[in-house]
């Protein structure tokens, strides 16, 4: 049985990336869009516990910029939330396409 | 303690005056005109406090630093944002959120005062959020009207998307260099493959910030879609800060790699001036065609910042001072024009002088100096920019901004003749703004004028910087 090491977890993290950023532009339903970012912040944060454990363990910025991460992410998935919601009043659906009339 | 309170002294009013806020929303609460009148003096509290105990000096580890620059630039902030509320005061007073209006608008100044103090890339993040989700629950405040929610939306999710981006070139960063200090990590940078993708990665979430094509997409429809005191906030108070935190981190945190961010910022700056001129001569709605405008504004910008000395710094912030008064104006009177009358497209313009000389004057005013014709201060402004850019870059450069400046002179001078020599049918009526935004607009007017006539305040800017 191998260890991970740290190139798995950046793999995993480089992965999670870009499914990520796929997914926010192929995506076009507005909950699964938020859902991609996410996932795209999650990435960072195992990108930043990777390296802290396995380059920098004696410096801990890393893990305390997961923790903040992790708070922001849930204050901007409250406002993102607050907005699709009033979004959905107005438009009667959460689908990117039918939010079309600001144009060129 | 002493050191905390004079370091800190702007941030601190700001958060006093939300609190403030808070108390009285949650309090019995007062009539709106009240409120106004009370945040507009506190405010200008606030800008006048900043001209006393400038000292140079850093808090919390680092993580905090400021000097006279810095307070100036704040400074200009803060008067930006006093303006705004005098322009839009005959729209906010009939506004039922006010005290909530003005807690998000504080909240964002303060984000950006944060933003540009910051000495470490955790408190940047932090504030540079602080900066922006506000924002996008402010373009979201005609809660009834459909454009507004559909520019919000995008304004979050493109928000969210770019500081995501950031985050991973920070996490990219970190792990090259082992700091996230600005102090430290210059003497890690050895252009390694891992820094280089890594500093892509920021130059990408600072272009969604400040809207540098190929990464505008989302500016036009915000702009348009949100009421008219948070576009003006966006196009102005946002992307000055933004161009300040930019300007800070390419000198002093990424140096060393010079010569890469230079060729960056030459190609970024020949497209964001190219295509947002292009764009902005088929506009039609008002706010479209300064959202326009002020994409190609900041590729000027960008032509100022790429000359990595110390004029380029006193250009940059010399520009914004201009530039807030100069946009600023044109806002307020697509503000009264907007609010009063409900009309936003430029052919509603036609014929405007007759019957509203004064906004006539001050539009006309506005445009001529965000064109850059010489008697008004956005001329200076430009001649500097393109001066400190000069000193570095090659000829062609320098002859595209140029040239790129008489295109635009086309279409601001579209929009002031329509306003003077066009004939309409049915032109908008006389408008009666209020006393606040009357004495905004001469403020406005004032400073686009005698800034560009009063050349100790480049003297004084170049002393600081």
């Amino acid at each position: 049985m191998m260890e991970p090491g740290l190139y798995h977890l950046l793999f995993i993290s480089a992965a999670l990336f870009f499914i990520g950023v796929y997914g926010f532009l192929t995506r076009r339903n507005l909950i699964t869009m938020l859902m991609s970012i996410e996932l795209i912040l999650n990435s960072v944060n195992l990108n930043f516990i990777a390296f802290n454990k396995y380059l920098w363990p004696g410096k801990m910025d890393g893990l305390f910029f997961t923790l903040f991460i992790i708070a922001i992410a849930a204050a901007e998935a409250a406002v993102a939330i607050a907005i699709i919601i009033n979004l959905y009043r107005s438009h009667q659906s959460i689908d990117v396409e039918n939010a079309e009339e600001l144009k060129y | 303690m002493n050191e905390f309170l004079t370091l800190m002294k702007s941030e601190l009013l700001v958060t006093a005056i939300i609190f403030l806020l808070l108390f009285i929303k949650i309090g019995k609460g007062i009539k709106n005109e009240s409120l106004l009148s009370l945040v507009q003096a506190l405010l200008l509290v606030n800008f006048i406090a900043g001209f006393f105990l400038n000292t140079t000096g850093n808090l919390f580890g680092d993580m905090f630093y400021t000097n006279p620059l810095i307070v100036f630039q704040k400074n200009i902030l803060g008067l930006g944002v006093y303006l705004i509320s005098l322009l839009c005061a005959d729209w906010l007073k009939k506004s039922e959120h006010l005290p909530e209006f003005f807690m998000l608008l504080l909240s964002a100044l303060l984000g950006m005062f944060l933003m540009i103090s910051s000495g470490n890339l955790l408190i940047f993040y932090l504030s540079l959020e602080l900066a922006t989700i506000p924002v996008a629950a402010m373009a979201n405040f005609d809660l009834n009207k459909k454009r507004s929610s559909e520019g919000a939306m995008k304004m979050i999710l493109s928000s969210a998307f770019s500081s995501g981006i950031l985050l991973f070139g920070i996490s990219l960063l970190y792990g090259a260099s082992g700091t996230i200090s600005f102090a430290e990590i210059p003497a890690q940078l050895d252009n390694s493959p891992l820094q280089v993708l890594a500093f892509v990665f920021l130059f990408t979430a600072f272009a969604f910030k400040l809207s540098i094509v190929p990464f505008h997409l989302w500016t036009a429809d915000v702009y348009e879609g949100s009421p008219i005191a948070v576009t003006a906030f966006l196009s102005v108070i946002s992307k000055g800060s933004v161009a300040f935190i930019f300007m800070t981190t390419l000198y002093k945190v990424f140096q060393p790699m010079q010569e890469i961010w230079y060729n960056m910022l030459v190609m970024l700056a020949v497209a964001t001036m190219v295509i947002g001129n292009l764009f902005a001569l088929r506009q039609q709605n008002i706010k479209r065609f300064l959202a326009f405008s002020s994409i190609a504004q900041v590729g000027f910008i960008l032509v100022g910042i790429s000359s990595n000395d110390n004029m380029g710094i006193t250009a940059v912030v010399y520009f914004i001072l201009v530039y807030i008064f100069s946009n600023l104006a044109a806002f307020g009177v697509a503000a009264v024009i907007s609010d009063q009358s409900g009309r936003e497209n430029i052919d509603d313009y036609r014929g405007l002088y007759k019957t509203n000389p004064f906004l006539s004057w001050v539009l006309a005013l506005a445009l001529f100096s965000l064109a850059g014709i010489p008697p008004t201060a956005g001329f200076f402004g430009k001649l500097f920019l393109l001066t400190a850019g000069g000193s570095k870059a090659s000829y062609w450069f320098i002859t595209v901004a140029a040239l790129n400046m008489v295109i635009s002179l086309y279409y601001y001078l579209r929009v002031v003749r329509a306003v003077f020599m066009e004939k309409n049918e049915h032109p908008v009526e006389n408008l009666k703004p209020g006393l606040p935004v009357k004495l905004g607009l001469i403020i406005c007017a004032a400073g686009i004028v005698l800034i560009g006539l009063l050349s100790w305040i480049y003297d004084y800017i170049h002393s600081l910087s």
